[in-house]
């Protein structure tokens, strides 16, 4: 931002727009973390928890909703300062989706430590690790209106695609091999395919800061890279 | 790839309509201050253009020099060429008396002569000498005040003084007597500024349908009012056009700093 608004209340509830977009951000990105390590330390406790927690994210939204609507209705914002109100929208209700996805993650670890083995997943916190990065840097552009950093996020999503089809391929193949291993490999591919998401929503987020920041949407078509809608794998493959 | 929108603020306007009035480097002084430096713009037909911009910017200056209401400023020195329909008004063959009929002017403050409705708006064709007889200056009467939509709100007291009516309907009066010398262009420099909210939205529903037949600048001071009811806007800004470009883009994003300063209400 530049210099402030002459009615300086205005330039306060802005600031509290983006503050409280923040706030939403880094608690998704705690959620994300605390739903990954659940997994990996196998702990029901923090699974519980991280659920739990998922009703702090969603206030945070209703409270962006309200905020950008009053904005709008009394300070009829124009040119960057409607960008920004239309983008804490679209972004917190992404960030809710991202919030979600962690707490459903959750769940899952929660089913699966009924389970007395599972399979090796240590793609999964490194996808997780990925994303949680995604959601950082994309915090940080937010903040400092930085479009560079925004369209590197944006760049990124295609790597966590990558490693998304290897895992889905790898995971394919231990049910193939053990049938008692469907169950858990399910959650675990739900599980991914919800850290996939989220790295899809970072992007989206990425986007609209680009948005924000230059008034353009980036020109070149977004880089897609999940190809397990497509995937089959021969049974005769062992 | 530029967007339409990129391209009309790169380029131009959108020629779409046609270019009714062409600006190339107009500069005006009023004694030693130079009011207006260097503006060039061009004016779609059919279209409404608002300009925009701080008190002393310069937005009425340039439009007072579209029916050349600054030549009744002795100080006053326009240079730069203002071309209509491609001729120099401020050539030496131009009749300003004609040319003020044909780039008509509605005042910030409604000002309609101390006459009767149907005097007020029959006294451009009588000095112009546009109506043959009687019934065909009472047709050019009422026309004018049926697009003006005042009509029916005065058809029964047209013989009352123009001065009677609310300040809304003596800016309608003001819009229906520029109308009568059917003129090509309106002007109206902050035509709503006194005017409440359900007299301004009047006037700009009016507006709104006045484009088909006419060509309008406004000067303006309410953004929001530049937003509704224009199709282009320019801002200007220490005698300067800052950006010019289509209202919508100019509202969303414009391009330049000085303009999002000064739409947002950042301007120091």
């Amino acid at each position: 931002m530049n210099s402030g608004h002459i009615v300086k209340s205005f330039d306060e509830e802005l600031e509290e727009v983006r503050n409280t977009i923040v706030e939403m951000g880094g608690l998704a990105e705690t959620q994300l973390e605390a739903a990954v390590r659940s997994l990996t330390e196998r702990n029901t406790e923090l699974a519980l928890k991280t659920i739990e927690g998922d009703k702090a994210v969603d206030e945070l939204e209703l409270a962006i909703d309200n905020m950008s609507i009053r904005l709008l209705a009394l300070r009829n914002p124009v040119a960057d300062d409607l960008r920004l109100v239309i983008s804490a929208l679209k972004i917190a209700s992404l960030l809710e989706r991202v919030a979600d996805y962690a707490a459903n993650i959750s769940k899952r670890v929660i089913a699966l430590n009924t389970a007395p083995t599972i399979a090796p997943i240590s793609s999964i916190p490194r996808m997780g690790e990925m994303v949680r990065r995604m959601i950082d840097d994309t915090l940080k552009a937010y903040t400092n209106g930085d479009s560079d950093l925004a369209y590197d996020v944006w760049k990124r999503d295609q790597d966590v695609d990558q490693l998304y089809n290897s895992m889905f391929r790898e995971l394919l193949t231990f049910m193939m091999e053990d049938p008692r291993s469907i169950t858990s490999c399910t959650h675990l591919i739900f599980m991914a395919k919800n850290i996939e998401r989220i790295g899809d929503h970072m992007t989206n987020i990425a986007e609209i800061i680009i948005y924000q920041v230059t008034g353009e949407m980036p020109k070149e078509p977004r880089p897609k890279g999940d190809k397990t809608s497509v995937t089959m794998i021969d049974n005769e493959t062992p | 790839m530029l967007t339409q929108a990129e391209a009309n603020v790169e380029n131009g306007p959108d020629t779409g309509n046609g270019v009714i009035i062409s600006t190339r480097d107009v500069n005006v002084y009023y004694g030693d201050n130079h009011a207006l430096q260097g503006v060039s713009l061009d004016i779609n037909k059919h279209q409404v253009t608002s300009l925009i911009g701080p008190s002393g910017c310069g937005k009425s200056t340039y439009l007072r020099c579209l029916n050349r209401m600054n030549d009744t400023v002795d100080s006053c020195r326009v240079t730069g060429e203002i071309l209509l329909d491609g001729v120099d008004i401020y050539g030496p063959s131009v009749d300003e008396v004609l040319l003020r009929a044909r780039v008509g002017m509605v005042f910030q403050k409604p000002n309609p002569f101390p006459k009767s409705i149907y005097d007020n708006v029959a006294y451009g064709p009588r000095i112009h000498g546009l109506a043959d007889n009687k019934d065909d200056l009472d047709e050019m009467v009422l026309t004018s005040l049926e697009k003006a939509g005042l009509i029916k709100e005065v058809q029964d007291r047209l013989h009352s003084s123009g001065t009677g009516l609310s300040g809304g309907q003596q800016q309608r009066l003001c819009i229906a007597r520029a109308l009568a010398v059917r003129p090509d262009i309106i002007l109206m420099d902050e035509p709503c500024s006194a005017l409440d909210p359900i007299a301004t939205a009047k006037v700009e529903e009016l507006i709104d349908e006045l484009k088909e037949n006419y060509t309008i600048i406004i000067v303006t001071h309410s953004m929001q009012q530049a937003a509704r009811i224009s199709q282009r806007t320019a801002f200007f800004h220490l005698g300067e056009i800052v950006e010019t470009g289509d209202t919508e883009k100019l509202f969303t994003s414009p391009s330049d700093k000085r303009t999002q300063g000064y739409i947002t209400g950042r301007f120091g």
